[in-house]
């Protein structure tokens, strides 16, 4: 019996979409028959802004190779402006993961309408590429959360 | 100092304050504490000089609520951290008698041991008013140490010795500023991301969890802490390894930022010298070449950029884009 050894890496990738735009895109990506990697799993909020920096830290911490954050386009927001101070906030924490020496490019914030589903299956796919040359998240993991 | 003394003795007795809040002589020479003072007699262990770094703008959130009106000696640099308590409503105005003391650079006792001098059992010359050199009396003898080569290392990057706020002000100030406040940000810029990450990890795996910089940040004033959560894991230091304590620090930092004066309190307090003003440093640095210029407590009027935006802001994108 011959074990096998050698697996082929598999990202774990959290997508943090809002639920008025970009979970209603990933919907008609889903509807369209357009297909994004199975390794990216959607947990759904109400808004882009409802996404504290921790719950990103936390799904890294927790294992994720990659965390992407999808919200309605600027100024289309469901609420006004939650996006729009999601924004300052990411590119703040995004800022201070690369100070202490994360990789850039794990976390990644996309605007994706309802609209767009295309434009969804085609990012997710990309993102999991760019997660799948990056290579496994060592420097945020956890180690009493590894497999 | 006895002029400071005179006038809280005064205040006390015209019935303007109820109480002082203030330093008092710590059990050793270098460690005065913040304290309240509700008699006169109390005010004997009164003390100003160059260890009284504490910011106390802290604790007139707690003074906020008690009778009366609470005196209270503000630095120049502890202004700001009042002005900006003032805006998120945590202090009250009418709550406090505000006397500006005058600063000329606060004294690191690391700094003082780090010239070779141990065994520590009194020092003098450290007043506001007093000379340049300190004398520092040791179980080995006497020595002398000039006071600007003590200073901490905030006083080297000071904002300015006006006080943003006050009803009176006492003493005088010397301005102590002579170093680019980002220039520990851009060395650590400078480095590769491996090499950053390294210099966090050794700088963070330092950290013992005792919660001092939370505790005394004047702007890390939530009623309820997210670090005390018991799902939280940041209490146990068993993982020492883990990003865990790298989390702690990235939040405590985000959750001020915007918001911090830079007073430096985070460093001062550290037990394990550990650098923590770059978090802070880094997120003004971020968000003046983003968003701006801005530094909190100066204005009360002025909005917090991060309770702020413009449909113009650079994308998140920008942090990887700008290589």
């Amino acid at each position: 019996m011959q074990v096998e050894d050698k697996k082929e890496f598999r990202p774990k990738i959290v997508a943090f979409c809002c639920n008025w735009c970009s979970y209603a895109g990933a919907d008609l990506a889903g509807s369209s028959r357009l297909s994004y990697p199975a390794d990216v799993k959607i947990i759904r909020v109400p808004c882009s802004c409802r996404v504290n920096p921790m719950f990103i830290l936390r799904a890294f911490e927790r294992g994720a190779d990659g965390v992407i954050l999808c919200g309605c386009h600027p100024g289309d927001c469901h609420y006004s402006t939650g996006n729009f101070y999601t924004r300052r906030r990411m590119t703040l924490l995004f800022s201070m993961l690369d100070f202490i020496g994360i990789e850039k490019g794990r976390v990644r914030v996309e605007w994706v309408s309802a609209a767009e589903g295309a434009k969804f299956s085609a990012t997710m796919n990309e993102f999991a590429e760019k997660i799948r040359s990056l290579g496994e998240n060592v420097r945020l993991g956890d180690i009493r959360c590894r497999s | 100092m006895q002029e400071l003394i005179k006038r809280a003795k005064e205040l006390l007795a015209d019935g303007t304050a109820a109480r002082v809040l203030g330093w008092r002589r710590g059990d050793l020479p270098y460690n005065p504490e913040p304290a309240f003072f509700e008699k006169e007699e109390d005010l004997d262990r009164f003390v100003y000089d160059g260890f009284c770094g504490a910011n106390l703008s802290k604790m007139m959130i707690e003074a906020s609520r008690l009778e009366g009106k609470t005196l209270v000696f503000l630095k120049p640099c502890d202004t700001y951290s009042f002005n900006q308590l003032l805006k998120e409503h945590r202090v009250d105005r009418e709550k406090a008698y505000i006397i500006g003391v005058g600063c000329r650079g606060k004294l690191d006792i690391e700094k003082i041991r780090a010239q070779g001098i141990s065994g520590i059992t009194a020092i003098s010359g450290a007043e506001n008013d007093g000379p340049d050199t300190l004398k520092v009396r040791t179980i080995y003898g006497d020595r002398t140490v000039n006071y600007g080569s003590a200073l901490l290392g905030r006083c080297h990057v000071c904002k300015g010795k006006e006080h943003k706020i006050c009803d009176e002000q006492i003493g005088r100030s010397r301005d102590t500023k002579d170093a680019d406040p980002y220039e520990e940000v851009r060395a650590v810029e400078a480095m590769t991301p491996e090499a950053r990450f390294a210099f966090f990890q050794k700088e963070l795996g330092k950290c013992i969890r005792c919660n001092a910089c939370r505790n005394v940040c004047p702007a890390c004033s939530c009623r309820k802490c997210v670090f005390d959560s018991t799902s939280f894991d940041s209490a146990q230091k068993a993982n020492v390894d883990s990003f865990e304590e790298k989390m702690f620090h990235i939040i405590r930092s985000f959750h001020v930022a915007g918001r911090c004066t830079d007073c430096g309190e985070c460093s001062r307090v550290c037990p394990q010298g550990i650098p923590l003003h770059l978090f802070n440093r880094r997120y003004i640095k971020e968000i003046n070449e983003l968003y701006g210029q801005f530094q909190a407590g100066e204005d009360p009027e002025a909005t917090s950029p991060l309770t702020d935006y413009l449909a113009e802001d650079p994308e998140p994108g920008i942090i990887e884009e700008r290589g």
